[in-house]
């Protein structure tokens, strides 16, 4: 049950569109409003745009559930890995071992008013990146599963 | 002998390794069905050995702060924050440690049977990851000393069995089920984030020590005493807000049904740490310790009543869960109803608790044991009607000795654990009022009257011809109910060490509000 062939054109042109401002809003997590989970929620709106523009068997081929399961759990285990490897270098679970360090994401904040530092804050950047891969991943299989229950109702 | 590393970090390993183990789990699972089940078999047997590592900790050198994030792991109050700790701060005192040794021993035990209980199911990956998510969710919510890590935990615990229960989709039934659960715990856990608010609202903190150090019991501490007794009640299954236990404990798999008594006890966790920890003797803690003895009496008496006309083994036993409830709602209540009075609480009250609090292991121990026989049972004849069963007890020789120790230990019979603490109920609950005591005496003969019927049908009599070639259980879920057997057993034989050494440090820590909160803000 596709739709008519502007739906699925301009679904196709938004499709990365969509996907790259739910990035930015799942790197600027630590600066601006929002964050891993609402990126990710962002992202997970443009794979639910092209299965209502296309049809579940069409998009079948293009969006696979094995990626977004692995997607889902690999989130989970950067997240919980980044707690973890505060551990490994002798500090309590989730600590924040990057920030002021000066690497990935390790300057210091710059006080007072600024367009905003994206290279700050250390581990919670990593964090919102791996909620994001995780909820997009969770958000996309959910839709799928009650997609893939409807098609089997229908036949 | 054992690296400082994990006994230093062994509270948060403790959340770690499920969690780290039970995400892994779907791409162990890609390679092959062993690997699978030796990594959650290993997980499961890892926590465990943390668990105990750290109770043990936790009863030989007092209760353990571990502060989330900090420079150093007992930097509760960081020096700029003015005295107030602004991080997430697990706090293990003898109770918490004794409600993880119950998670470690049930779960590790539930796991070996899930290898054999679950072989022939899709979706093991699943399984396995759902299952590590609820050992953390138990692990969590009973180490935490935040209020809303609290909600989180309980979440994580509610969401993971709910999606247990629907785990065998069985025509929809187990999926009504689920979502009876699912609706009923997350009504639950908002009503206990409405309390979390007000508690935030006025004393501007989500740590349980600092809001227990200021706290005045207004009226809108009142109501957030209501919000959370009523939401947490329900989640441990008391009367009346015991409708969703029948459903959820006999549509799910044994194996999770057994780890779902668990998780009522670490509700159960929950109410009582609010009341004594958080309230204690700010509140009239005799109206309040009169309302849980009701509940109590409540949960006794209509559990035991409606378990006897059942014809399902699992609801029935499920209803039988909700009677021993109330055994451990009255033994603590009656504790709390003489909080404060010093005479009154050394002459019955310690004990009263003591017998509540043990009977929560006890009851984790020999009904998880029930649980896993019924399954056992299920697996093998397919069925769970009574009316259908008999004469197994010829096939299924092990399967029926382990039911008889469980059905036993439910009922009070000495030498089983059931008995001991039942006895220390009995005892000092006399003391204080003695026909609570006696309501209780007939709900356990009651108990042991349901127990001889059940046992009777399913085991006795000669061989059914449909059931001529059924087998005895599979040995990993043999071993699995072994395990709890044992330590019914031996809770049963030495019942004095164990309270000594386990119970009645874990009563006292529960009383002892003062020390959990220096424990967190130091010497204040």
């Amino acid at each position: 049950m596709r739709m008519s062939k502007i739906v699925r054109t301009s679904a196709d042109l938004l499709y990365p569109f969509i996907l790259i401002f739910g990035l930015y809003v799942v790197l600027h997590g630590h600066l601006t409003p929002g964050g891993g989970f609402q990126g990710g929620a962002v992202i997970a709106t443009s794979v639910v745009l092209v299965i209502v523009a296309w049809s579940y068997e069409d998009i079948l081929a293009m969006l696979r559930k094995v990626v977004y399961k692995a997607q889902e759990s690999a989130g989970l285990i950067l997240f919980i890995g980044t707690g973890a490897a505060a551990l490994l270098i002798g500090f309590p679970f989730f600590y924040n071992f990057l920030a002021n360090s000066g690497l990935l994401f390790g300057m210091p904040a710059p006080p007072g008013p600024n367009p905003g530092e994206l290279n700050t804050a250390g581990v919670i950047p990593v964090m919102n990146i791996a909620v994001g891969i995780e909820v997009w991943g969770g958000l996309a299989i959910i839709v799928l599963c009650m997609l893939s229950s409807l098609a089997r109702e229908r036949t | 002998m054992i690296p400082g590393f994990i006994t230093q970090n062994s509270p948060a390993l403790l959340i770690m390794v499920p969690l780290i183990a039970a995400f892994l789990c779907p791409f162990i699972g890609k390679i092959s069905a062993a690997a699978r089940n030796i990594w959650a078999v290993g997980a499961m047997a890892l926590t465990s050995a943390i668990a105990f590592l750290l109770a043990f900790d936790v009863y030989s050198a007092g209760t353990r702060v571990y502060v989330f994030g900090a420079s150093a792991i007992n930097l509760a109050v960081p020096l700029d924050s003015g005295g107030i700790p602004i991080r997430i701060i697990f706090t293990v005192d003898a109770m918490s440690a004794l409600m993880q040794i119950i998670a470690a021993t049930v779960g590790f035990a539930v796991i070996l049977y899930s290898v054999s209980s679950e072989r022939s199911h899709s979706g093991i990956e699943s399984y396995y990851t759902l299952y590590l998510l609820m050992i953390a969710g138990v692990m969590g919510m009973v180490s935490t000393g935040d209020l809303f890590n609290f909600f989180v935990f309980l979440e994580i615990l509610s969401i993971s069995s709910a999606a247990l229960i629907a785990y065998r989709i069985d025509k929809g039934t187990a999926v009504e089920a689920a979502l009876k659960y699912f609706v009923l715990s997350t009504i639950g856990a908002m009503v206990i984030l409405i309390a979390i608010g007000i508690y935030y609202g006025e004393y501007n903190a989500l740590n349980i020590a600092v809001i227990a150090s200021r706290m005045q019991f207004t009226l809108l501490d009142q109501i957030a005493l209501v919000l959370v007794m009523a939401a947490l009640a329900m989640k441990c299954g008391s009367v009346p807000m015991h409708f969703w236990t029948p459903d959820a404990y006999s549509m799910a798999p044994a194996s999770i049904t057994a780890m779902l008594v668990v998780a009522s006890q670490a509700s159960l966790y929950g109410l009582f740490r609010v009341l004594f920890t958080l309230y204690n003797v700010t509140m009239n803690a005799a109206t309040v310790g009169w309302i849980i003895i009701t509940l109590g009496v409540l949960s006794m008496v209509i559990g035991v009543t409606m378990a006897i006309p059942q014809k399902d083994v699992k609801r029935l036993m499920a209803y039988h869960a909700v009677s021993q409830t109330g055994y451990m709602l009255l033994g603590v209540g009656v504790g709390l109803a003489v909080l404060g009075n010093q005479s009154l609480m050394d002459a019955f009250g310690y004990m009263a608790m003591e017998g509540g609090i043990f009977h929560i292991v006890n009851h984790a121990m020999y009904k998880g044991l029930l649980f896993l026989t019924a399954g056992a049972i299920f697996l093998r004849i397919g069925t769970r009607n009574l009316n259908k069963m008999g004469g197994l007890g010829h096939n299924m020789k092990y399967t029926m000795i382990f039911f008889i120790i469980g059905a036993l230990a439910i009922a009070g019979i000495p030498p089983f654990n059931g008995f001991a603490s039942k006895l220390m109920i009995y005892e000092s609950v006399f003391a204080f009022n003695p026909i609570l005591s006696i309501i209780a005496m007939v709900v356990s003969i009651l108990t042991l009257a349901s127990f001889v019927k059940v046992f009777h049908s399913i085991f006795m009599g000669p061989k059914l011809p449909e059931y001529e070639n059924v087998k005895e259980a599979p040995a990993p879920m043999l071993i699995g109910m072994a395990i709890l057997a044992c330590i019914v057993i031996a809770f049963g034989l030495f019942p004095q060490q164990v309270v000594d050494t386990l119970i009645v440090p874990a009563a006292h820590a529960l009383v002892n509000q003062g020390a959990y909160i220096s424990a967190v803000l130091g010497g204040a």
